[in-house]
């Protein structure tokens, strides 16, 4: 038997419902813009409980605990970065405790997010010093009791590494997604493709990879196609938004419905991903129809780019650089220099 | 080393260049853009024209290929650094000749957003067109908008967010200025990654930038039009 929670399942099923938004459903209980989601874990820990219940309610199978900005980078911006260990603790000692009380099996997946930090050369954060941010961070969520680590919205395949090398050293078995919002690819230029060879090579490999957030369900499906394609080794995830963020009086209200997260959900799975969730915008409400619309409706093909845009709306670019070059494909306008000796 | 002959730019003429440049900013070689900098100061360019035609040329390029996904943030970020070793040559130079300004902006990201990568990105990309940037950082209130405009006078507000729940703030400071009747002395743009062209309309913004090669197009085309506008009225 598998020593962690996530791999015993995986054994046993064929696909795993993952939870959904953390910070949408946070400012529905009244967190306000700018304050670190994090500070909750101690400061009241009764609704970060219920953040995590209504998804295992709602038939979620794994949650992420609430540690996105729990890196010492991010909480120095709220002053917090001597609490990087108590505020990840805390996410993680709440989750395992309503993950023990679901009288099924429930995995807690600490989250781990961006430093938010441009790596050098280009930026200033060393690999050392992001290693060691992760590390801490990892450390924590670990004496807490996750069963496994989960570093999600990554853009750059370096930060992606450091904490994957963060992970080995914290000696624990993890997930990792990043997130493909510019052009299909991620904001610092990574395609699908890249992703499943960047992964392939780890020394410490993970459980399940894939994509989350990003720009809407369409596009995110449409990267785990570009995954499925490249051969990957290990099982996929998809946590997708649900759909678009749109202003209505005063406030923003992303447009995805929860059938239209049910049908989303059953085309991730047709594309050949395992561990299917939401994103931004992802209420308890979609998790449910999420969970019906995969318990009822069959596996289906693998489906074309065009019968995802005729269920969940088009994408937010033509190509997604994985294409083999034609007429779609845009080339470079300058540059290849030939370099002086 | 390559089979082909290696590129000498001293031995170029001034077209060609200048066409180098394009080149050398698009791969980010910051050594190469200040050779030719200084190659075509001694040739007795004007500093203004080296910055319009070499630089900001080279940067509009750089610009296009990121708005059409060809170019991503990375080489963003090496292609503005070497145009900033060009512009620290030319920039006391720019002084002394009493060039025109491309124009100004005070940048910032709203009040409970934190987020800067992509603030930074158009300062950079705005600077690398040739403006004045003031950017006054991260989670800021209405009141160090208003003392920003105040004191610099630019001709653009630019305010971004990452945060659907920040995002409406914007609407805040633009209801400020409205109120102040101050509103219409500046060309207020907005940008970040939820936002959108309804949103920005909807909150009384002059325009929505959907990334940084935009903001620059975007910037250009209003500050001229307010030009025109001055020299008509």
């Amino acid at each position: 038997m598998p020593t962690n929670a996530l791999s015993r399942l995986l054994e046993t099923r064929d696909w795993l419902l993952a939870d959904g938004a953390t910070g949408t459903n946070l400012f529905n209980m009244g967190l306000q813009s700018g304050d670190a989601p994090e500070f909750w874990n101690v400061d009241h820990p009764d609704r970060i409980r219920k953040l995590y219940s209504d998804a295992v309610e709602a038939g979620s199978d794994l949650f992420l605990t609430n540690s996105f900005g729990g890196n010492a980078s991010r909480l120095a911006l709220h002053d917090g970065q001597s609490r990087v260990g108590e505020l990840n603790r805390a996410a993680a000692e709440l989750g395992r405790e309503v993950a023990d009380a679901a009288g099924r099996d429930v995995v807690v997946a600490g989250s781990v997010g961006p430093t938010g930090e441009i790596m050098a050369p280009m930026g200033s954060l060393t690999h050392e010093i992001a290693v060691e941010m992760f590390h801490e961070q990892a450390e924590a969520l670990k004496e807490g009791g996750v069963d496994v680590l989960w570093v999600e919205t990554i853009s750059a395949p370096e930060e992606f590494k450091a904490a994957a090398e963060a992970f080995a050293k914290a000696d624990m078995p993890w997930c990792g997604t990043m997130s493909f919002d510019t052009a299909g690819r991620t904001m610092m230029g990574l395609t699908s493709a890249d992703m499943v060879k960047m992964v392939g090579k780890l020394p410490n490999p993970p459980l399940a990879f894939g994509a989350n957030c990003g720009v809407g369900a369409s596009d995110l499906l449409r990267t785990v196609l570009g995954f499925a394609a490249a051969g990957p080794e290990v099982p996929m995830i998809a946590k997708g938004n649900a759909g678009i963020p749109k202003y209505v009086d005063g406030h923003i209200h992303y447009d995805g419905t929860p059938e239209l997260m049910g049908d989303y959900a059953v085309l991730a799975r047709d594309c050949g991903a395992t561990i299917i969730g939401g994103c931004c915008g992802t209420t308890p409400e979609h998790l449910r129809s999420m969970r019906k619309a995969l318990e009822t409706r069959p596996r289906g093909e693998r489906p074309t780019l065009d019968q995802i845009a005729a269920a969940l709306g088009g994408f937010s670019s033509t190509v997604d650089g994985t294409e083999e070059g034609g007429a779609d494909t845009p080339s470079p306008r300058r540059g290849g220099r030939r370099r002086r000796g | 080393m390559s089979e082909e002959e290696d590129i000498i730019l001293a031995d170029l003429d001034d077209e060609e260049l200048v066409e180098q440049m394009f080149d050398d900013l698009y791969d980010g070689l910051k050594e190469e853009i200040e050779e030719g900098v200084n190659i075509l100061l001694e040739r007795g360019w004007e500093p203004y024209r080296i910055l319009t035609e070499a630089l900001v040329g080279g940067m509009t390029i750089v610009g296009k290929d990121f708005r059409d996904g060809i170019l991503f943030v990375p080489e963003v970020l090496l292609a503005a650094n070497a145009m900033k070793g060009g512009m620290a040559i030319l920039k006391p130079l720019l002084a002394e000749t009493g060039a025109p300004r491309m124009g100004s902006m005070v940048i910032g990201t709203v009040k409970g957003d934190i987020h800067d990568i992509g603030k930074n990105l158009v300062s950079m990309m705005m600077e690398g067109a040739g403006f004045e940037v003031v950017d006054i950082g991260i989670n800021n209130p209405v009141e160090n908008y208003l003392e920003a405009i105040e004191e610099h006078k630019p001709d653009i507000l630019g305010m971004s967010a990452l945060l659907t729940t920040t995002m409406p703030y914007m609407k805040v400071v633009i209801d400020t200025m409205v109120e102040q009747g101050i509103r219409d002395d500046y060309i207020v743009l907005v940008g970040g990654a939820p936002l959108n062209e309804e949103f920005g309309k909807a909150i009384g913004a002059d325009a929505y930038c959907r990334d940084a090669a935009v903001a620059v197009e975007t910037a250009k085309d209003y500050v001229a039009r307010k030009h025109n506008q001055m020299a008509a009225g």
